[in-house]
């Protein structure tokens, strides 16, 4: 019972971790499908948690908060489509542009609007009668259930009570597989994505398809921005992303480009983030796992897999290349 | 007619300084918005950066960290590879010279002491770059990709060794210990007083020497070597480079090592010049900053001593600005932004209007002349 009970914690915890990777991962995947390299979701994380935390505590409503996380996040990505799509500027560049962009904004805005070191007030505040943060949701009949054996533990302790950002975030996933691989749209993007050319002879404009796809990428990564801020911690501090970007656009790559696989990925990672926040290291087979160790395994393992040592990670034919229109 | 040329003082002189105007331009504004008049900030900025011997040692300080980071990015990148690991590779250097200087220091003169951390600066910075190099080589993984993620490994990977070993007992702060006073890099006010000269305490120290010495070797590298030719060939045409014979595993991993042993260097600084030991997050994204270093010295060792005196006087300029405004200091943070957007990722922005400009106006003169003539 004992263990039941660490394993649901533990679970718990993966489910709380995997939303961001989530939400930020499936935004990557619209962007690079599309042609478009994205170092640049962590950036998007870090001006849609401010954004979303700063509007939240001005407007008393997380709603409020997580539209304006959302709006910031896609004039980044807007941003990123116009140096990279309109002035074929570096993938690269723009990206890490905007995250440093992002990394100072926030810090510098954050002091100048509510003086508390970058950070914004918090936003749930007894005395000021503020709560400003989303309520997790309990599903039907948990209260009743909880003291039932094994039921209780998984459906009161782990599958209720959380943020309704973390059930979005699941749903999130069949529903970006439909649109990029069953809607018109979706495969407009794929094949920008591969083959510009190609689209650009059929009369559909790769330019608009790729700000599209980016105009999607933002509202995807606002939500996890807003997650963090508004939801998990009520309250944003600089540099709260912490590498979630990063770790989303791995999980992205260990996925294969692909929703699920991104998917199982983002779980993958949020168990290990899980261990690692729980303990001060793993004993396996009487070896013992450093906490650093397992901290790193979601990069080690990416790096493994883009060596080609477990499974090819293919990425889309055109992915970082400038399309030029061809002039007669 | 024949195909016009525009001329390089354009390419070289006013697209750059365009795009740089624009950022400034940009910076302008936030400031504005931030209820502080540009102009005012900017003479803050340069009295506190160059207004005392105590400012410019700090500018001077800072520079000595971007020449190193900066150059290790352009070196990459004249191969045509995006080197986004220098955070990485001057954390893992500076594990090699904390090592050498925890172990020699006491022990062995300084004179003795100082090659061998700078080769192991070298070494350990050049070792962290080879997996993504091979990788990149051999089984053409991105570099881009596998040095971001080798710079969290790097950051575990130290946590792990400053906690675990380095870390002396009875500590609470993780870091190692300080390293004997025999193993330092001479401050510049200790060195010039000896001379008789008085400047006020600050972190400079030689190793600026060692960084200006090592931009040119690295010019030298570049232009006046076969593997610089070799390395730049590959970066402005790979395929003619593999077809004339240059093996590009070869030349991508030489060239991976260098920029990684050129990151480590900026430890000699850090560590082995200001902190005397190692500490957590030592390198504090200068790794990062080095690539803007690159991007604005147009990947030139010349250029780039130049772009990392600017970063350096944003860098002091910008903390003098905190005490000044009482307003963030990452508001530098925001300055490196937009000189990485305006000058890296949109510049192509004014590159076609400042060219049609200048083939305008000189067509016109060319056909008054012409005018004039019959």
């Amino acid at each position: 019972m004992e263990l039941f009970n660490s394993i649901i914690l533990i679970l718990d915890a993966t489910l709380r971790n995997a939303t961001p990777l989530i939400f930020a991962a499936l935004a990557g995947m619209f962007s690079e499908r599309t042609g478009i390299v994205n170092i640049a979701l962590e950036g998007k994380i870090l001006i849609s948690a401010f954004a979303g935390a700063a509007a939240a505590y001005v407007t008393g409503s997380p709603w409020m908060g997580l539209l304006a996380g959302i709006l910031a996040s896609v004039v980044f990505a807007q941003l990123h489509a116009f140096a990279t799509v309109t002035h074929n500027g570096d993938h690269v560049v723009s990206g890490l542009a905007i995250n440093i962009l992002a990394a100072g904004l926030t810090a510098s805005l954050g002091n100048f609007w509510f003086h508390q070191g970058g950070n914004t007030p918090n936003l749930v505040n007894r005395a000021e009668e503020l709560n400003a943060r989303f309520e997790p949701i309990v599903l039907p009949f948990a209260k009743a259930l909880e003291d039932v054996p094994i039921i209780g533990g998984i459906y009161s302790e782990l599958l209720s009570g959380h943020y309704f950002l973390v059930y979005l975030a699941f749903i999130a996933v069949p529903l970006c597989w439909f649109i990029l691989f069953r809607t018109k749209f979706g495969l407009r993007v794929r094949a920008v994505g591969e083959n510009p050319q190609a689209v650009d002879t059929a009369g559909i404009s790769v330019a608009k398809t790729r700000y599209l796809a980016l105009l999607v990428c933002g509202i995807l990564a606002g939500f996890a921005g807003v997650y963090l801020s508004v939801a998990l911690t009520a309250q944003f501090s600089p540099n709260m992303s912490a590498g979630k970007g990063y770790m989303a656009l791995a999980a992205l790559i260990f996925g294969k480009w692909r929703p699920r696989g991104a998917l199982q990925a983002c779980l993958l990672f949020g168990v290990l983030q899980a261990i690692a926040d729980r303990s001060q290291g793993l004993v396996i087979g009487g070896i013992e796992m450093p906490v650093q160790l397992i901290e790193a395994l979601p990069y080690i393992l990416t790096v493994v897999l883009l060596g080609g040592f477990i499974g090819r990670a293919v990425a889309p034919k055109a992915i970082g290349r400038p399309y030029v229109k061809e002039r007669s | 007619m024949s195909q016009q040329r525009i001329p390089a003082w354009i390419t070289v002189g006013v697209i750059p300084l365009a795009n740089v105007a624009l950022a400034a331009f940009a910076a302008g504004l936030v400031f504005w918005y931030l209820d502080i008049n540009p102009f005012d900030a900017l003479g803050t900025m340069a009295y506190g950066a160059f207004g005392s011997s105590y400012g410019w040692g700090y500018t001077l300080y800072y520079m000595t960290s971007y020449i190193f980071t900066g150059l290790a990015v352009a070196v990459a990148f004249q191969c045509g590879m995006f080197n986004i690991g220098g955070e990485g590779q001057a954390y893992i250097g500076a594990l090699g010279v904390g090592l050498v200087c925890l172990a020699l220091g006491g022990h062995v003169p300084f004179i003795i002491l100082l090659p061998i951390s700078i080769v192991a600066a070298a070494v350990f910075g050049a070792l962290w770059a080879l997996i993504p190099a091979w990788l990149q080589a051999t089984r053409g993984s991105h570099i881009v990709i596998t040095t971001i993620m080798f710079n969290f490994i790097a950051a575990a990977l130290m946590n792990y060794i400053l906690i675990n070993f380095l870390k002396p007992d009875g500590t609470m702060s993780v870091e190692s210990a300080v390293f004997h006073e025999s193993a330092w890099i001479p401050k510049m006010h200790d060195v010039l007083a000896v001379f008789g000269i008085s400047l006020d305490r600050s972190p400079l120290n030689l190793s600026i020497f060692w960084s200006l010495f090592v931009a040119w070797a690295v010019w030298v590298f570049l232009w006046r070597t076969r593997w610089g030719y070799e390395i730049r060939t590959v970066g402005s045409n790979a395929t003619g480079a593999q077809y004339g014979g240059i093996g590009i595993p070869r030349v991508v991993i030489l060239t991976m090592l260098v920029a990684g042993g050129l990151a480590g260097f900026m430890a000699l600084n850090v560590v082995q010049g200001e902190a005397h030991q190692i500490k957590l997050n030592l390198v504090n994204q200068m790794g990062f900053t080095g690539i803007a270093v690159a991007l604005m010295g147009r990947n030139h060792p010349i250029g780039i001593v130049l772009a990392s005196l600017l970063f350096g006087f944003l860098t002091q300029g910008g903390s003098e600005l905190q005490f000044e405004y009482s307003i963030d200091a990452r508001i530098v943070v925001v300055l490196q932004g937009l000189v990485i957007l305006f000058s890296g990722a949109l510049q192509n922005m004014m590159k076609h209007p400042i060219e049609r400009l200048y083939l305008t106006l000189a067509n016109r003169s060319g056909s008054d002349q012409a005018a004039a003539e019959a």
